[in-house]
């Protein structure tokens, strides 16, 4: 118990002294999997709209199938896009193995089923009449794409969130194909498991806690946008 | 030309020659024990090679040697280092420096591990059923561990006191710690992680205890992708006379006593039992 709250002293310390490692760190963490989560929302709303707005055969799998996406175990994908980015791989060329691309990249494949997942869900949710409804009043199709995803953003920031959530906490994949490298790719989920392997417990708690704290200021701001445009 | 040097000379002077990154695949030991975050940087400043440290296994570091993911290679597990050789997948093997493993569990003992030979402190382990937690990762201490049940003539395979963790040494020390189990531990991490486990040593000095690290070069003739000439200046620096001292001072401040000893001027044949 002594250790928690050591680790909680150390983590203010470092965070009041900007710790120019650990703020390296946070930030990075930050910057990867925030851009992995846009990536997310691009690919996975788009999917999202895709599966929800076209009738097709064989659509109940493609469902089936992105909710099972939902639960990609970080360290399959990890494990995934590494051999393919190995430089002998079939993506070798691009050079990007050990780099914050590659998290970039892992990441967005954990994070886009997650959000098509839950917004298709939430675009299934709206009455099926709206679409036509709104199509009758003489609607482009674009100013209906954006009309359906404006009633349904309450879930649907709650799927970003979720998306983030997933990505920002994962570690089994930003090791494997960050490589945990000091100043390049090292995560706090990744440092996190370096400080406790290396019997840091403190450390490792102390950055346990900032990562909750960045977790929980995204998670307000996008809360805060949530609830502002709340329908009354 | 004039025109030409003017226009150039800016763009030279702002990016130095920037050299390509050199992927060293190691054990946890190395890092773990904070080594390689004293020589690395060092290595970087004297030849403007990055180094991508990717801290693993050895059995997975070799593996990644095997495939020529990696550069360079610094391990401790020779049985599989001599096969990557053997195969020509690794060139030009060095020793670098040892330290040595030792035997660790509950203070209290309950197998009677004190002054035996290893052969003996491991029949006792199994003996007495006392729990017993291995790497089973692959890594160059699980290989010696294999070693050593072999020698003792024990098969650990389905028994119910013998667990694997499949994690790194740090972890198994921790979980050995929290289940009162006897482990067997590089002397690196084990310094390291020493006052937070509180596991003494039961067992220690015997010959058959040697952990021995090598530098071996991924032979960038079979594989053209390999910084071969980041490798072998990543492994001449190894060896060389100023790293070797500090290696042979690492860990004194901190734990009083050195982690891992210099070897570079040892003959290979004196190393292989």
């Amino acid at each position: 118990m002594d250790l928690i709250w050591e680790g909680l002293r150390q983590a203010l310390e470092l965070l009041l002294r900007l710790d120019p490692e650990v703020l390296q760190i946070t930030l990075l963490s930050l910057k990867v999997s925030g851009i992995a989560t846009l990536l997310s929302v691009v690919l996975g709303l788009g999917l999202a709209l895709g599966v929800a707005l076209n009738e097709f055969p064989g659509k109940r799998l493609v469902i089936a199938l992105m909710n099972t996406g939902m639960g990609l175990p970080p360290v399959v994908v990890g494990l995934f896009v590494t051999v393919l980015l190995w430089r002998n791989g079939p993506l070798g060329f691009l050079g990007i193995l050990y780099t914050p691309l590659a998290i970039i990249l892992a990441q967005s494949v954990i994070a886009t089923p997650i959000i098509a997942g839950l917004g298709l869900a939430a675009l299934q949710h709206l009455p099926p009449g709206l679409r036509l409804q709104i199509l009758s009043l003489g609607a482009t199709r674009s100013q209906m794409i954006w009309l359906l995803l404006r009633e349904a953003r309450l879930p649907l920031l709650a799927a970003v969130m979720a998306g983030f959530g997933g990505v920002i906490s994962e570690v089994g994949a930003s090791i494997m194909v960050g490589g945990n490298l000091k100043g390049s790719t090292r995560v706090l989920t990744t440092a996190t498991v370096m400080e406790t392997s290396r019997g840091n417990f403190e450390i490792a708690f102390a950055l346990s806690f900032i990562l909750l704290v960045l977790a929980f200021t995204v998670n307000a701001v996008l809360t805060h946008l949530q609830q502002r445009s709340r329908p009354r | 030309m004039g025109l030409m040097l003017t226009l150039s000379s800016p763009f030279l002077r702002a990016a130095p020659p920037t050299q390509k990154a050199v992927i060293l695949a190691t054990t946890t030991s190395t890092q773990d024990s904070g080594l390689l975050d004293e020589l690395i940087p060092l290595f970087e400043k004297q030849t403007g090679y990055p180094v991508k440290t990717i801290a693993v296994g050895s059995g997975q570091a070799i593996a990644m040697g095997r495939r020529g993911e990696a550069d360079v290679l610094l391990v401790h597990s020779p049985e599989a280092e001599m096969g990557l050789v053997a195969d020509g997948a690794g060139v030009h093997r060095r020793l670098v420096m040892h330290n040595d493993f030792v035997l660790v569990g509950p203070a209290a003992d309950p197998a009677g591990l004190a002054k035996r030979t290893a052969t003996e402190a491991f029949q006792r382990i199994a003996a007495s059923q006392s729990p017993f937690l291995s790497r089973g990762d692959n890594s160059g201490t699980h290989a010696q561990e294999l070693k050593l049940w072999k020698a003792a003539g024990i098969v650990t395979e389905k028994q119910p006191w013998y667990q694997q963790t499949g994690q790194g040494m740090g972890q198994t020390l921790a979980i050995a710690a929290e289940k009162h189990a006897y482990t067997l531990s590089d002397r690196g991490t084990y310094l390291a992680l020493q006052k937070k486990i509180g596991l003494p040593i039961l067992h220690e000095g015997d010959p058959s205890l040697r952990n021995v690290y090598h530098v071996i070069e991924v032979n960038p003739a079979r594989f053209p992708k390999v910084n071969g000439a980041g490798a072998r200046a990543f492994a001449d620096f190894l060896v060389s006379k100023a790293t070797q001292q500090r290696i042979k001072e690492f860990g004194i401040a901190r734990y009083g006593s050195p982690l891992f000893f210099p070897d570079a001027d040892v003959l290979h044949a004196d190393m292989h039992r």
